[in-house]
């Protein structure tokens, strides 16, 4: 369970046995599962309790944050107006009547192309869509600007960006290298597969699965993608494909990583979910049991080097075994369960990643990984080494990850349902579907607490925990999120035991009348001073944090002055604030918040910074440092970056 | 429209100039060839919008009219369709199994596991039977829906050939009638099979030439093997842990 690097790092026996402790009560759900802080779910008294639904007409809730502008999806990315206009003003339809000829009656309409991850770079945002990518102008986050419409089919479409290198996922069964909008349909000349289900299945003895008849498996492709697209987009209205890198299981979503210690390769992680491929289409492919397939392309992941000088070289470099026993080398090294009686053994296994966030700065990266949220040590990007694996009781699907600026605490989240379905409602539990904040100390992940957006939402929402960023607030971990129609929480999780809820935004459902319709925020992520948000449906939000009881102005300044050149959120950038008196302001808010600093105390700081008194504010420093003797270690670590400022001055 | 609108001006502009007929075609024609170019770049100058559909490595790439509205739902292959109606059939014996929990099982991880696997696969139902409808496909293509109706009790199952993994009305019988630690491993043991079954019924409709196209019903297929496989983890561990 534990990699020998890291027993190796630990050092002596007491920290190898409290390792160990750690990771096998952690696993060891299946008699007490540990008791950790959830948050509270909202009463019905939430404002974003029974919204009006509509598409652009939603009613909205708000708290410590202001909606600058909605960008609907352009062209045929466009949700179609004209049929959900006629859905809505009819009733309901009943669903066809059994027997009824196929695709006659009313059907239900098109909300477009959906809207999926996003990434920034100088004034532009890249906005993936499983239809293609939008390229929007931010130069004026009030007025965006629609430049490029990149129209390439293959969902997920998740993008990064690095310098003049876009790069695309694709996993779906429709993905061309030609960018085509048709996918790869069945060829007239080919037999139909059968129509009843039930058709080919024979009927066998109790206790066994009954077995199919074998289907003609599907004629390999030379047109089919399924992996990572590059695009050159020197020209920004008109961009090149220059390679397609292939993978086994295609890409559901990728991570792009910079090694400080290569300056002449970039790298993506990919994480595939899809099955794997038949070898005729991709030589290499195997989807066997590692037992006896040691070449599986399952319980791996798959690490692409882009040389800069020539990124149409880019090619798949690695498929380390990141799941692996260090012991025995056994490729599926976290989940041996082992025979237990007939039917309980699975064949189609289909372990791996879904989303790993890289924080080069720690050369550490977090994989949410199928059953496991998992450390790897990846100082060595082609090579990366599991460090920890750890696993929870209500977590069925690992999804992404973020970590604290300060590297000392990992925040998972569980998408349970895919996204597609409401896990919001009252009667879904507040820890799951939730994001799980784990300690991170010494290479090791520790549960802490459980966070899920608290309002509860209805049964035509979607709504799980899903993909955010940190707002740069310094002195505090704060988190804006998406919750897909449970909107945009902002939460704070400095004191990873018990974090809350300190502003949000949420729309009422996007059908109305009782009609579903999927959508909301994919990703709402913090870039340059204003949260970009990627509404699957309604289209690219553009919000800004208000000060409120939780935030104050200085703050938010504070985190505005951090300006990134670009931003791709999993491979999260390391903040480092300049230490000017903005980031003071916000640090003595803080403080003043946890009643840490006197008002005396506060008034000669103030007095102090107004007039720039050099030599006072250094003999304030001083005093301050004595202070932090007896604060939380928060207010500890807040005061000595405020008296280091000061010190300066 | 703008092209147009320009072209209509100058023909008119060259008749006003009684210019002989075929010295306007030489006109028009040499016009015509340098509209094309003129037009895309007055287009990128004023901050219009591009639409571009890349060409593969090495093709050249496509300009697209900016017009282009999104296309209606399409019609998904019979491997989709067959997928969809057997899955809610696999559904459903997955909930009747949970609802079998209450009374059977005092296992707290074991009856949360099957709080959590009712709730997914109740919603999916919904969300499944919703997919069929919004395209215009009815549950089953027999006006007899006695096998339909039938799910909701196991015994008319007897007679029904299965989906895959499912429990033969031998093995629902047998739970319905065990209790306890007993109950809790046919409970582990069945539900795996159960959800071992649902991993090949995706495995086998993306393996189908031509299925899938839909990226809805893909993330939907992709999300059924993603929570069923941990879901088998999760009870494979707990029957590891009952033998100790």
């Amino acid at each position: 369970m534990i990699s020998k690097s890291s027993l190796r790092s630990t050092g002596n026996r007491v920290a190898i046995a409290f390792a160990l402790f750690l990771v096998s009560s952690a696993l060891s759900f299946g008699q007490t599962a540990p008791t950790v802080y959830v948050n509270p779910r909202s009463g019905s008294d939430d404002p974003r309790v029974g919204l009006k639904g509509g598409l652009y007409d939603a009613g909205q809730a708000a708290s410590g944050l202001e909606l600058v502008t909605t960008t609907p999806k352009p062209g045929i990315f466009a949700p179609d107006l004209a049929a959900i206009a006629a859905a809505n003003a009819a009733p309901v339809p009943p669903p066809p009547a059994p027997g009824a000829p196929r695709g006659t009656g009313p059907r239900g309409p098109s909300y477009g192309g959906t809207n999926s991850d996003l990434a920034f770079a100088g004034k532009y945002l890249f906005s993936g869509n499983y239809m293609g990518i939008n390229f929007y102008d931010i130069s004026d986050p009030a007025k965006i600007k629609l430049v490029t419409s990149l129209v390439c089919p293959g969902g997920q479409g998740d993008v990064s960006i690095y310098g003049h290198l876009l790069f695309m996922s694709v996993e779906a069964a429709n993905g061309r290298l030609d960018c085509g909008t048709q996918g790869l349909p069945l060829a007239p000349d080919q037999a139909p597969p059968p129509s009843d289900p039930l058709a080919n299945t024979v009927p066998t003895v109790a206790g066994t699965p009954p077995v199919r008849a074998p289907r003609p498996p599907d004629p390999a492709s030379a047109d089919r993608i399924k992996g990572v697209r590059i695009f050159d987009i020197t020209n920004i209205a008109n961009p090149k494909q220059i390679v397609d890198v292939q993978t086994c299981r295609g890409s559901h979503t990728h991570t792009l990583l910079v090694d400080p210690k290569d300056k002449d390769n970039v790298y993506i992680y990919v994480s595939g979910s899809a099955p794997v491929r038949l070898a005729e289409e991709l030589g290499g492919c195997s989807g066997g049991d590692p037992s006896n397939d040691p070449n599986t392309a399952l319980f791996t992941v798959v690490v692409i080097k882009v040389p800069l000088a020539h990124p149409e070289l880019a090619k798949v470099v690695n498929s380390p075994r990141i799941f692996s026993d260090p012991q025995t080398g056994d490729a599926n090294g976290l989940w041996k369960g082992g025979n237990h009686g007939d039917g309980t053994q699975t064949t189609s296994a289909t372990r791996g990643c879904h989303d790993i966030t890289v924080f080069s700065s720690m050369g550490l990266a977090a994989g949410a990984c199928s059953g496991n949220g998992i450390l790897l040590d990846i100082s060595d990007p082609v090579h990366p080494k599991r460090l920890d694996a750890v696993s929870d009781p209500n977590y069925a699907f690992w999804h992404s990850a973020n970590f604290a600026n300060d590297g000392k605490s990992v925040l998972f989240t569980d998408e349970w349902g895919g996204g597609g379905q409401p896990r919001c409602r009252d009667s879904d539990p507040m820890n799951w579907g939730a994001d799980a904040i784990f300690k991170l100390k010494d290479g090791k992940l520790t549960l802490a607490s459980y966070y899920k957006m608290p309002a509860p939402q209805s049964e035509f929402e979607n709504c799980v925990a899903h993909n955010g960023s940190l707002i740069p607030v310094p002195g505090r971990n704060l988190l804006v999120q998406s919750w897909y129609q449970g909107g945009i929480s902002v939460m704070d999780f400095t004191d990873p035991t018990h974090p809350f809820e300190i502003a949000f935004f949420d729309r009422g459902p996007i059908g109305v009348g009782g009609r579903r319709a999927g959508g909301g925020q994919w990703s709402s992520y913090w870039y340059n001073g204003y949260i970009f948000g990627s509404e699957m449906a309604r289209g690219i939000d553009v919000l800004k944090l208000l000060p409120s009881k939780y935030l104050t102005q200085n703050e938010i300044d504070a985190a505005s002055q951090v300006h990134l050149a670009e931003l791709n959120v999993q491979n999260q950038p390391k903040i480092i604030w300049p230490e000017n008196f903005v980031t003071a302001r916000a640090y003595m808010d803080q403080l003043i918040r946890s009643n840490a600093l006197t008002p005396e105390k506060v008034s000669a700081l103030n007095a102090a910074m107004y007039k720039k008194k050099t030599k006072q504010l250094k003999a304030l420093a001083v005093s301050l440092d004595k202070d932090a003797a007896t604060c939380t270690p928060e207010d500890a670590d807040r005061i000595h970056a405020l008296a280091k400022i000061l010190a300066k001055s | 429209m703008f092209v147009h609108n320009i072209t209509t001006l100058a023909l008119r502009l060259l008749k006003a100039a009684k210019l002989p007929r075929y010295l306007t075609a030489v006109v028009m024609l040499f016009y015509l060839s340098t509209t094309a170019t003129v037009g895309q770049s007055t287009q990128a100058a004023t901050g219009g919008v591009v639409v571009v559909q890349p060409g593969a490595p090495g093709q050249s790439n496509k300009t697209l009219p900016s017009t282009n509205t999104t296309p209606p739902l399409g019609t998904p292959s019979d491997a989709d369709i067959a997928f969809m109606r057997g899955m809610i059939m696999h559904h459903w014996q997955a909930v009747e199994m949970t609802a079998l929990m209450g009374s059977r099982s005092h296992n707290q991880d074991l009856l949360a596991l099957g709080k959590r696997i009712s709730i997914s696969q109740t919603d999916e139902m919904g969300f499944m039977k919703r997919w069929l409808s919004d395209r215009g496909i009815p549950l089953s293509d027999s006006a007899d829906m006695d096998h339909m109706e039938g799910m909701a009790g196991m015994e008319h199952m007897k007679s029904m050939p299965m989906m895959p993994g499912m429990l033969t009305p031998q093995q629902m019988h047998a739970l319905k009638e065990a209790t306890s630690e007993q109950f809790d491993h046919l409970f582990l043991v069945g539900m795996i099979q159960h959800h071992t079954g649902a991993l090949s019924m995706v495995k086998q409709l993306l393996d189908t030439p031509g299925a899938c196209q839909d990226p809805i019903l893909f993330d939907f297929t992709s999300d059924v093997d993603n929570t069923q496989q941990a879901e088998i983890d999760i009870m494979r561990h707990m029957l590891s842990k009952e033998k100790q």
